[in-house]
């Protein structure tokens, strides 16, 4: 799974949708096995749309349980027009991060009722025991 | 200040191709073309449009297109289209428009041809009076004129043999489908696929009736192989799909959802596939996702469950089980019971979920199952929220699936709404199981 997704992922468990903790996941950064895609180029314009999207403190947090604590607090912002050179350099390091960091292995948890979810073969496996369905 | 436009069409699918082009027209804000001219029974349609951008814009995504022409003339023979193209108002000035450019002579047909009778040639020269001076260029002209002739058959099997109607037009936009679309998705050539996996040709007309949108997020929750993921990354959407079989949206070594997105060249358009119930859904609330494509389990080829004990009883406690002191439900390799659930109450929380997720305007569309022989009448699933803007039939032999488009109005639409009534009296799957006698 991309780094992306762990941005749209809150705990399936529907009683955690009352507490402000089921998003985002915590990765076990220990257990993380993350690999990079290269093949998947660098399209600025994408990516910007993909920004648009993101919960910026969601990244930070998850970033973070992997290791990476370079993330700015805030959101960066790009100009509506032309990008700078600074921009672009920002823009790339993201498309790393969001688009080509794949977690192929690993596990998340959630923080309000600690139910753990397994990232597998890079698929990552949301599903619930009954007594949590 | 608007232009003729003749939009050539292909005779197929004939219940989504309206709904395809309106779609298609309202995505780009289209509004001059009179859907009142369109005739069901012709593949052709001639349309006002205020330029050939828009042209371009309308046409280039569809499939059940063949191209968009100017339009230039029509008669019922070569004699009649030669004076039709000479005696409209505006022919001097098209006739100088394009008169430097390169350009070709094509011929096209509907319903029969000329059988290898007409000299092509002395056809061409026919066409003198148009004076262009450009050079004729089979390859890559900057201009195609073409030829379309109209032929009525003689019966079902024998094509006929004598032009009905001739028209006239400069090529101004190739359909998707007439560009490769459906050769380029075909089934057949495609890396990984199971017995589940959507027709290349009406998973590209669903995505066009659902207004997939360049930049936008598409879901579908029933991903399976990725049939609707596929079509959706192809309008350059970014595709978010899920399904609570894990087998089927893992793939196999090399066939996998990804290799064919890697195949078409639409890698970046795929987001994630996750193993999860989309009755159970982990997608954050407010996460805005623009379109819902999906086919969901009809109770067929596989079977509609979701998460939960089908007997609660025989769970209880189970939460407590330890295995090498470790909760059994937190390990890696548990798998999870899941119990049936009928088709009207999945499709009620599909429409829900719609309902809460999707922007104004945005649009759901769904496959459903219906068995033709039934005297009642089919009952289609309604939310106050969403307005039902087409319910476009693929018949079969003795059922059919229905092609449901929704479009959200939001909570002060009022519609009608019938969600959570228990629609249906006998599951479709029994239906068809007995051969639906």
């Amino acid at each position: 799974m991309k780094f992306l997704t762990s941005n749209f992922l809150k705990c399936s468990v529907q009683d955690c949708d009352r507490s402000n903790d089921n998003f985002p996941l915590k990765f076990d950064g220990e257990k993380c096995q993350l690999e990079q895609d290269e093949g998947l180029e660098f399209n600025p314009e994408f990516l910007l749309r993909i920004i648009d999207r993101v919960d910026w403190p969601a990244i930070v947090s998850v970033a973070s349980d992997l290791g990476n604590t370079t993330l700015p607090p805030t959101k960066p912002e790009f100009a509506n027009e032309e990008l700078s050179e600074e921009d672009m350099i920002i823009l790339r390091d993201l498309h790393t991060l969001l688009i080509q960091t794949n977690i192929v292995e690993g596990q998340m948890m959630c923080r309000n009722c600690g139910h753990i979810y397994y990232i597998k073969n890079s698929i990552p496996n949301l599903l619930l025991p009954p007594h949590l369905a | 200040m608007v232009k003729k436009y003749l939009v050539f069409m292909v005779q197929v699918h004939l219940n989504f191709r309206l709904a395809e082009l309106e779609s298609l027209a309202d995505l780009h804000g289209i509004k001059t073309v009179d859907f009142a001219q369109y005739d069901r029974d012709s593949p052709f349609f001639i349309v006002e449009l205020e330029n050939d951008e828009q042209a371009k814009k309308w046409i280039s995504r569809s499939i059940l297109t063949r191209a968009i022409y100017e339009y230039w003339g029509q008669g019922k023979d070569y004699p009649q289209l030669h004076a039709s193209m000479q005696n409209d108002s505006e022919f001097q000035h098209r006739k100088q428009e394009h008169c430097n450019a390169s350009f070709k002579f094509e011929f096209e047909s509907f319903g029969g041809s000329s059988s290898g009778k007409l000299d092509r040639v002395a056809c061409i020269e026919s066409f003198q009076y148009l004076d262009f001076k450009g050079p004729i260029r089979m390859k890559n002209p900057q201009q195609i004129f073409t030829v379309i002739e109209e032929y009525e058959p003689l019966n079902d099997n024998e094509a006929g043999e004598t032009p009905l109607r001739v028209f006239f037009g400069r090529e101004v936009q190739r359909s998707d489908r007439f560009c490769g679309a459906l050769e380029k998705y075909d089934l057949k050539k495609r890396p990984y696929k199971g017995t589940t996996s959507f027709e290349a040709e009406l998973s590209l007309v669903s995505a066009n009736i659902a207004q997939v949108k360049p930049g936008t997020i598409m879901y579908d929750p029933f991903a399976g192989t990725g049939s609707f993921l596929t079509a959706g990354g192809h309008y350059q959407a970014m595709v978010i799909g899920s399904d609570i079989d894990g087998r089927m949206i893992r793939g196999k070594g090399n066939q996998t959802i990804k290799a064919n997105f890697k195949k078409y060249k639409d890698s970046l358009q795929f987001l994630d596939v996750l193993t999860m119930d989309f009755t159970h859904n982990a997608l954050r609330s407010d996460l805005l996702i623009d379109t819902i494509l999906c086919d969901p389990p009809y109770g067929i080829r596989e079977s509609i469950k979701v998460l939960g004990a089908k007997d609660p009883e025989r769970f209880a406690g189970k939460e407590n089980v330890e295995i090498d002191g470790q909760k059994a439900y937190l390990m890696r390799d548990y798998i999870p019971t899941k119990k049936p659930y009928s088709l009207d109450a999945l499709l009620d929380d599909l429409l829900h979920f719609a309902a809460a997720r999707l922007p104004l305007n945005g649009r759901l569309a769904f496959w459903m199952p219906v068995a033709n022989d039934e005297d009642i009448e089919t009952i289609i699933p309604l939310h106050s929220n969403l307005e039902l803007k087409y319910n476009c039939v693929q018949e079969f032999n003795k059922w059919s699936r229905r092609l449901l488009v929704y479009i959200n109005r939001g909570p002060n639409f009022n519609g009608p709404a019938n969600v959570g009534l228990g629609r249906s009296k006998e599951k479709f799957r029994d239906r068809y199981f007995n051969g639906f006698n």
